[in-house]
């Protein structure tokens, strides 16, 4: 009984130190997707300098978000990584908390790939085309939407094989999911003429939008964005949502956010095609290969150089109020956005990472590296 | 006389029946024990033939000449100065001087790619452990890159059709492999990196060290708290409290709470640990307070399974000889009950080292490069370990992940065969 009632006092007095000891390695949480090269930074950060190597939590991007904008304090993570920009939602939410004084640093780009597996005939695909196979509502032929009909990639597109749209990507909590919802499937929306009409007008062309939401049969969608923004609601917000629901019928399957199974599966079933970021096609570009997307393919430099169209920025952001408090944290900022990092032969590009141009890349170091604050 | 003939008939006739049904249900037995076995036995072989590569590392011995005019540095120079030297170009250098005949940018780049990014660290290491190297030349065991590493151990000379090579290396990564393989200068060695490094993104550096601490460290946590805590609540609930509704109400939510998928127990633990009590998220004592919520229950339903074996003769016979209740519980009946309390312990401990999901709330799903060394550092386990590995992209994990799978899974063979020990050792017949 003795020995009972000690340890329980032994381990309350080692919880009150552990609240009281100050923290000494940077916290960072975020995306899945910069993930993988946040942590070789902190490895080689941990290694090189005489600080301890941060510690990377992967949360996805808006869970990150989340825990970083809390609050101020040790408790908070330092940094979060992002595979988006942080929205204005955030950001109020940000300074409601107390969280101020945010640098933001853009790192470089990652592409999104549709790929298939090695041995059978790539795809070259157009951004209209995997609309039509895999939004959930496609113009019909009255130019009226209807649930997608397409079964096949040859009903899609005439040019293309009859085999079955068979689609394994990541679910809806994940950022690549929603990059690719935005950039590749409402890019291909847009290219159809009623939705880009739509896209263009401002809140107070009310009766044009009406005229136009009738002629699509999107009244539905209209509901659900002035739901969304009240007055305010714009050409825009109904695209968003026509644009980005992604079908539920089977042909998409949400095949988790582990990148390896989807690449796993594909081999399995060679005329499925698998969504995943360009960091895991190239590190198995031995069992997968990109499919052609608007006559460009995935390659390192057509995503650097913009000719590959669905691709996205990657960022990280950084609590000003801790630098000074958790040592390390300029140090590590520094280093991250060093030539040798994130140059064009820096090491995360080895890692899979799209480097920034030159001037865009210059512009970013030297804000970061002066600090400045982040103002939407 | 016909109707007894007809009477045996229908017994015999229901006899045979009744064996075949026995016989049929004695298949079905086995048939079920065999598919499950067969099932085992695929998953150990698909591990095993994955994960066994992962013990073995390939080293390639490179002669370094440590000159003190490349590095600036002499025998006698500080920490510091040898910390500031460039063992980075140094060591390329020193490859370029060795391979005169690779000229090109790219094929340069390939060279350096074939061994570890932490070379130059390993270098420099050397060099700190023992400054009087410098100006002599030293046989050094680089360690290879994973891409060389793996092409090395699965394809290398081995005839296989291009899509079945694995390991991404190009022509002229491979015709230098053939230029160090006729030097006689590659090596394959028992992997001891796996076992004294923590994680690292580089698969060739990354170990289980790191994770295997950080499981010691929660589990640690989880028994000096869950034991006391559980052994006193079985004893008071079967040896003092009083049978009414509300002890029959506690004994319901006990069991309820067995059942409760862990992961609510890790919403609890970020609620209450973390946002509550403010404290650090991804810390092994937090690990531990979670894993303790959900063992309890566990330890307590054996523990009150042991004490309920403890025949009432033992109590009746102490209480005559004029021992207190207390005395009783404590000299009679808690000796005799221990083996089986520390069997559900073991099970216990054994389910909540291979648990992932209540980390996963609390943030001890991280990439943590240094080896904790006490319950407030943060760490990560070995499952979260085995899961983080299994979701990265280098090919190379591959095998790490199936690798750390077979340390896991032999941990728990042991501390289950431990506890199965334990009863048949200590464990009384009455």
């Amino acid at each position: 009984m003795k020995k009972l009632v000690y340890g329980l006092v032994a381990a309350a007095t080692v919880a009150n130190i552990s609240v009281a000891s100050a923290r000494d390695t940077i916290s960072i949480v975020g995306s899945s997707t910069v993930y993988p090269f946040a942590t070789v930074v902190a490895e080689r950060f941990g290694k090189s300098s005489d600080f301890k190597a941060p510690k990377v939590e992967s949360t996805g991007s808006g869970g990150g978000l989340k825990l970083f904008c809390k609050g101020v304090g040790e408790a908070n993570p330092d940094i979060t990584n992002a595979s988006r920009r942080i929205k204005s939602s955030e950001f109020e939410k940000c300074q409601k908390n107390g969280v101020t004084d945010i640098i933001e640093v853009l790192i470089g780009y990652d592409g999104i790939v549709l790929a298939n597996a090695k041995g059978v005939e790539p795809m070259a695909l157009t951004r209209k085309d995997i609309y039509l196979a895999l939004a959930k509502m496609i113009p019909g032929p009255d130019g009226k939407l209807i649930d997608n009909p397409n079964k096949t990639w040859k009903d899609v597109n005439a040019a293309l094989p009859a085999t079955k749209i068979e689609v394994l990507g990541p679910p809806p909590t994940s950022g690549t999911r929603d990059a690719f919802a935005e950039l590749a499937l409402e890019g291909g929306a847009r290219q159809i003429e009623d939705i880009a009409k739509l896209r263009k007008l401002e809140a107070d062309n009310k009766d044009e939008i009406a005229a136009l939401v009738k002629k699509l049969g999107a009244e539905s969608a209209w509901a659900a964005a002035v739901k969304k923004k009240g007055e305010k609601a714009k050409g825009k917000d109904v695209v968003k949502i026509i644009g980005r629901s992604v079908r539920e019928d089977g042909a998409y399957i949400e095949a988790g956010e582990n990148d390896n199974l989807i690449v796993n599966k594909l081999v399995a079933n060679p005329s499925a095609l698998g969504i995943f970021g360009f960091s895991f096609l190239d590190q198995n570009s031995d069992k997968v290969q990109g499919s052609v997307i608007d006559g460009q393919a995935p390659t390192f430099d057509a995503i650097a150089g913009g000719e590959y169209k669905v691709s996205r920025p990657l960022y990280f952001y950084v609590k000003k109020a801790h630098i000074g408090v958790v040592p390390g944290i300029q140090e590590y900022l520094n280093t991250f956005v060093s030539e040798d990092v994130i140059g064009p032969d820096g090491y995360l590009i080895d890692k899979g990472l799209i480097p920034l141009g030159d001037e865009q890349y210059e512009e970013m170091s030297s804000s970061a590296k002066a600090l400045k604050n982040l103002a939407l | 006389m016909i109707d007894q003939e007809i009477v045996a008939q229908k017994r015999a006739a229901q006899l045979a029946k009744r064996h075949r049904a026995e016989s049929r249900f004695k298949w079905f037995g086995r048939l079920s024990i065999g598919f499950g076995l067969l099932c085992v036995l695929f998953l150990f072989t698909d591990i095993i033939s994955k994960g066994i590569g992962a013990f073995t590392q390939t080293y390639i011995n490179i002669e370094i000449p440590f000159d003190e005019e490349k590095l600036g540095l002499t025998p006698q120079s500080t920490e510091a100065e040898i910390k500031a030297a460039s063992f980075g170009s140094f060591f390329k250098k020193t490859l370029r001087e060795q391979n005169p005949e690779v000229t090109g940018r790219k094929d340069k780049r390939s060279l350096y790619a074939l061994f570890t990014s932490d070379a130059p660290l390993i270098l420099r290491d050397m060099v700190l452990a023992d400054p009087s190297i410098i100006g002599t030349t030293q046989t050094v065991s680089m360690i290879a890159d994973d891409d060389f590493d793996t092409y090395y151990k699965h394809s290398y000379g081995r005839d296989l059709p291009e899509d079945k090579v694995i390991g991404r290396i190009n022509d002229f990564q491979v015709s230098m492999l053939n230029k160090f393989v006729d030097a006689g200068v590659v090596e394959k060695r028992f992997n001891t990196i796996f076992f004294s490094n923590a994680d690292s993104r580089e698969p060739e550096l990354a170990g289980i060290k790191g994770a295997i601490m950080g499981s010691i460290l929660t589990l640690f946590v989880t028994l000096i708290l869950s034991f006391p805590i559980a052994v006193a609540t079985a004893i008071y609930l079967e040896e003092f409290a009083p049978k009414n509704k509300f002890t029959d109400f506690i004994e319901v939510n006990i069991n309820n709470l067995a059942a409760v998928p862990s992961v609510i127990f890790g919403l609890l633990g970020l609620a209450v640990f973390i946002n509550f009590f403010g404290m650090p998220r991804s810390v092994p004592l937090v690990g531990g307070f979670v894993l303790t919520l959900m063992t309890l229950p566990t330890i307590i339903i054996s523990s009150r399974a042991a004490i309920k074996a403890v025949p009432p003769s033992i109590r009746d016979a102490a209480l005559g000889m004029g021992a207190s209740k207390v005395q009783t519980v404590l000299h009679h009946v808690l000796p005799l009950a221990m083996p089986g309390m520390l069997t559900g312990t073991i099970i216990g401990m054994a389910q909540a080292l291979g648990e992932t999901a209540p980390l996963l709330m609390i943030g001890m799903v991280a990439f943590i490069v240094d080896t904790p060394a006490s319950i407030t550092d943060s760490a990560t386990v070995l499952p979260v370990q085995i899961f983080l590995w299994s979701d990265s992209p280098e090919r190379a994990f591959v095998e790490k992940t199936s690798a750390a799978i077979m340390v896991l899974l032999g941990f728990l063979i042991f501390m289950n065969s431990m506890a199965v020990w334990l009863r048949k050792r200590l464990e009384r017949r009455w």
